[in-house]
């Protein structure tokens, strides 16, 4: 164990070290790091002065937080480029055969790059916060509370993690240094996607709900890196092979995977597509437990403690009905509405959505937006028997006509999302990682298109047309 | 110890670049793998250092199988890259240093053998300096010095000298035979056809990813250009026409003063040979085995691989 570590640690030390010997990195870096806190410190005193004449106090005193989260952010998008080129950059510079020949475990290199990956961008956020926090100490603006330091400091540690672990998976999947820089803004994007969603938990929200950022990209970083390590081969790396995109051998992969040894149609849906919905029966437990579990905790709260925040008084409950009566009753189809191609449109959409957050996160993301709606369902019904409807008979004519179909499409979508998921990060010894991805996606695609196309359309039809006249028949007994 | 059978390769293009390779390399033995650039020679080293997964067949290295125990194959091996892969911005020492702590020596023994390998290639006074400053033969006589800091009992070395001058390619081979002393086992793929002589008891040819030829020097000569040849000559013209030749022997050539035979089993047929050319009165200066090259059994065996004639 411990040698393990020292493996880990002796890969990293080298790489450190080296990459101060350089001045042509080390002082870009440093004049960064120099410079950024002082520009930071001018934008604080303006938006000080400025808040001064408009008012805005909660606002000033979550601004140090906020400017050191950005700060903290700013080194790691351009030191990312350490860990973009730790094994590509090997690699094209021929180093990269003796470090492989020598008695190193695999996970002992991984891990070695990725400390230093994390490390170098890390040393440089510090000191930039820092140097920050000693300047605003002349300022008139509120010190952050040492529990707020600390969430900042962690939530940027977090995001060194994140964008680490991603840009090393793309250093050992990458053919050239140039394909890796390239592919660095699918890292850097995103998690400046992430800042303003937390900067916004920041201005607007209990500072304890940073807690679950921190959580969910620490989370994601360990399913990256797991990724990374379970699909690390040392063969890759010796690969000769120039950046060819090969488009029709990516097409053969997935139309091969997708049609299986099926001969017709009738022989796919015989065959292929029941040992496809086999693979996903586990995932599919575990989403239908999810999916009851996330409306049941929702009516509950709902049905709890919305009364606390409305006063509904008999006479509101009254016009909602009355309304409600009006417009069903006038209401035969939902067709003057929405159509149900545009309704099946937008289903369909939602479940696409479901798939790329997913295989962006893993199936967590997926998931969790499966949850919201399912969530939402949970709501309305709870809703509903606060307004004294009966959430059973709502759910059998409201929903269960066409949701028999919408959700056994959506329950099935997120299983096969969440096993494509699960297929990545699971060590496989015969295939690369595209092909992997290939796969999965492949494997998704006959559950979308074999059952959740279909299904979604009849769904779409019933809930225009069959829906609204079920719904008129239960209105008198509201 | 490097024992393979089979050992195949083929590339995620289809391409097989290795096929069906069977060796067997004792300790105390060096064998020396030749062929055309492309061959498969590279491709081959790898699958012995476990960096690349053999498609079919199998190789034990030191007594561990490629597949099963990599680690322990890489902990046993010594490797010379194609390519020297220095850390340029490291110094000599720092360099040695780092790869003796990696295969697990202590401080003491780092020290030592780092120091003994730098002063043995003559890079001792260049030890301190970066090895980006170093010209090609030093680098390439630090990525050797590397590969024996840790005394591995299996040395795998890909032209190990092909860039280096001729006292410094001296100096590798005399350190590769005192190896071998050690009882250590070695491969070296080389294009250095009179290295491949002086240093290899065995020899094998590889083309396009087939070993074609594998054996001794002598077996391979025999085999590839056939029984030995001795020559005969005298000091003044000799009629060898009344000369009557012991079985398995026969003249290739004549002159007025030398003839060239053919011989098949040289210990039974020589010394009969010498006596009949005596007991002739032969003016006989020297019997001796007309000497073949290695570079003549590479050639031919290339030439008859490609369907060309080999003109000697
Ligand atoms: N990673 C790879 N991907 C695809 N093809 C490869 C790869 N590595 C080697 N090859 C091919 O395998 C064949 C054998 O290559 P190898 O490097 O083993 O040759 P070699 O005998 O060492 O040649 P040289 O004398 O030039 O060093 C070549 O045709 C080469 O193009
Ligand atoms: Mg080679």
């Amino acid at each position: 164990m411990r040698r393990n570590w020292e493996a880990i640690w002796m890969v990293a030390r080298r790489e450190f070290v080296d990459q101060f010997r350089d001045w042509r990195i080390v002082a870009p870096m440093v004049l960064l790091m120099a410079l950024f806190p002082f520009i930071a410190d001018d934008t604080t005193q303006e938006a000080i002065e400025f808040m001064g004449r408009f008012g805005g106090n909660l606002i000033l005193e979550r601004l140090v937080p906020f400017v050191i989260l950005v700060i903290g952010f700013f080194p790691l998008s351009f030191t990312l480029v350490v860990a973009l080129e730790s094994f590509v950059g090997e690699k094209e510079r021929g180093t990269i055969e003796p470090l492989l020949s020598s008695p190193l475990d695999d996970h002992q290199l991984y891990l070695g790059k990725l400390l230093v990956g994390i490390a170098t961008p890390l040393v440089f956020s510090f000191v930039s916060i820092v140097i920050y926090l000693i300047l605003i100490t002349r300022r008139d603006v509120a010190f952050p509370s040492f529990y707020l330091l600390a969430l900042v400091l962690l939530l940027t540690f977090a995001h060194a993690v994140l964008m680490v672990s991603s840009a090393i998976v793309i250093s050992v999947q990458a053919t050239t240094v140039r394909a890796a820089n390239l592919l660095a803004s699918f890292v850097v994007v995103p998690v400046a996607f992430l800042l303003q969603g937390e900067t916004a938990l920041i201005f607007w929200g209990n500072e304890s709900v940073l807690w679950y950022a921190i959580v969910g990209v620490t989370l994601l970083s360990a399913l990256i890196v797991r990724l990374g390590v379970s699909h690390f081969r040392r063969e890759y790396l010796l690969g000769r092979e120039i950046d060819t995109l090969n488009f029709k051998q990516l097409w053969l992969v997935f139309t091969g995977r997708f049609v299986g040894n099926a001969e017709s149609i009738r022989d796919w849906y015989a065959v292929e597509l029941p040992e496809t919905l086999k693979q996903i029966r586990r995932p599919l437990a575990i989403v239908l437990l999810l999916g009851v579990a996330a409306v049941a905790a929702s009516y509950l709260w709902v049905v709890v403690n919305v009364p606390g925040y409305l006063d509904i008084s008999p006479e509101i409950e009254n016009r909602i009905k009355t309304l409600v009566n009006q417009n069903l009753t006038d209401l035969d189809d939902l067709s003057g509405q929405i159509s149900a191609p545009v309704l099946f449109y937008h289903n369909a959409r939602a479940v696409v959505i479901m798939l790329l957050l997913g295989v962006a996160s893993f199936g967590t993301l997926g998931v969790t937006l499966f949850l919201v709606n399912m969530g939402l369902v949970g709501g309305v019904l709870g809703g509903a028997s606060l307004l004294g409807v009966s959430p059973g008979l709502l759910f059998a004519a409201g929903i269960l006509p066409h949701g028999i179909f919408e959700l056994s499409a959506v329950f099935l979508s997120v299983a096969a999302t969440l096993k494509a998921g699960a297929l990545l990060v699971t060590p496989q010894q015969d295939k690369s990682l595209g092909e992997l991805l290939l796969v999965a996606l492949a494997d998704w695609f006959r559950v979308f298109i074999g059952i959740a196309l279909p299904f979604l359309a009849i769904a779409a039809v019933i809930e225009v047309y069959v829906t609204p006249q079920l719904l008129q028949m239960i209105v008198p007994y509201f | 110890m490097i024992e393979t059978n089979d050992l195949s390769k083929q590339f995620n293009n289809n391409f097989w670049a290795v096929r069906g390779v069977t060796l067997d390399v004792q300790p105390g033995q060096i064998l020396a793998l030749l062929g055309q650039n492309g061959a498969g020679k590279t491709t081959t080293v790898r699958m012995l250092t476990a960096l690349l997964a053999p498609t079919r067949g199998y190789a034990r290295v030191a007594g561990y199988d490629v597949t099963k125990n990599p680690k322990e194959v890489r902990m046993n091996v010594g490797v010379l890259t194609e390519q020297h892969g220095l850390y340029l911005r490291m110094t000599g020492d720092e360099y040695l240093d780092y790869f003796g702590k990696i295969y697990g020596l202590d401080a003491q023994a780092r020290a030592t053998r780092s120091k003994y390998l730098l002063d043995y290639f003559g890079l001792a006074e260049a030890s301190r300096r970066r090895s980006g400053e170093y010209s090609k033969g030093m680098k390439q006589k630090l990525a050797l010095a590397r590969s024996l800091m840790h005394s591995p009992s299996v040395l795998l070395l890909d032209e190990p000298t092909s860039a280096m001058d001729p006292e410094s390619s001296r100096l590798v081979r005399d350190e590769i035979a005192r190896l071998r002393s050690f009882q250590r086992t070695i491969v070296i793929c080389t294009h250095n056809l009179a290295e491949a002589e002086a240093l290899a008891d065995h020899i094998a040819i590889i083309y396009r990813g087939k070993i074609l030829l594998n054996g001794t020097l002598d077996e391979l000569k025999r085999r590839v250009l056939g029984p030995m040849e001795y020559e005969a000559r005298f000091a003044d013209a000799f009629d060898a026409s009344g000369l009557s030749l012991p079985p398995g022997v026969e003249v290739v050539s004549r002159s007025e003063t030398s003839l060239k035979f053919r011989i098949e089993s040289p210990q039974v047929a020589n010394p009969k040979l010498v006596h009949a050319l005596t007991s002739m009165n032969a003016p006989l200066i020297s019997f001796h085995e007309v000497s073949r090259k290695l570079e003549q059994v590479y050639l031919k065996t290339m030439a008859e691989a490609q369907g060309l004639a080999y003109a000697a």
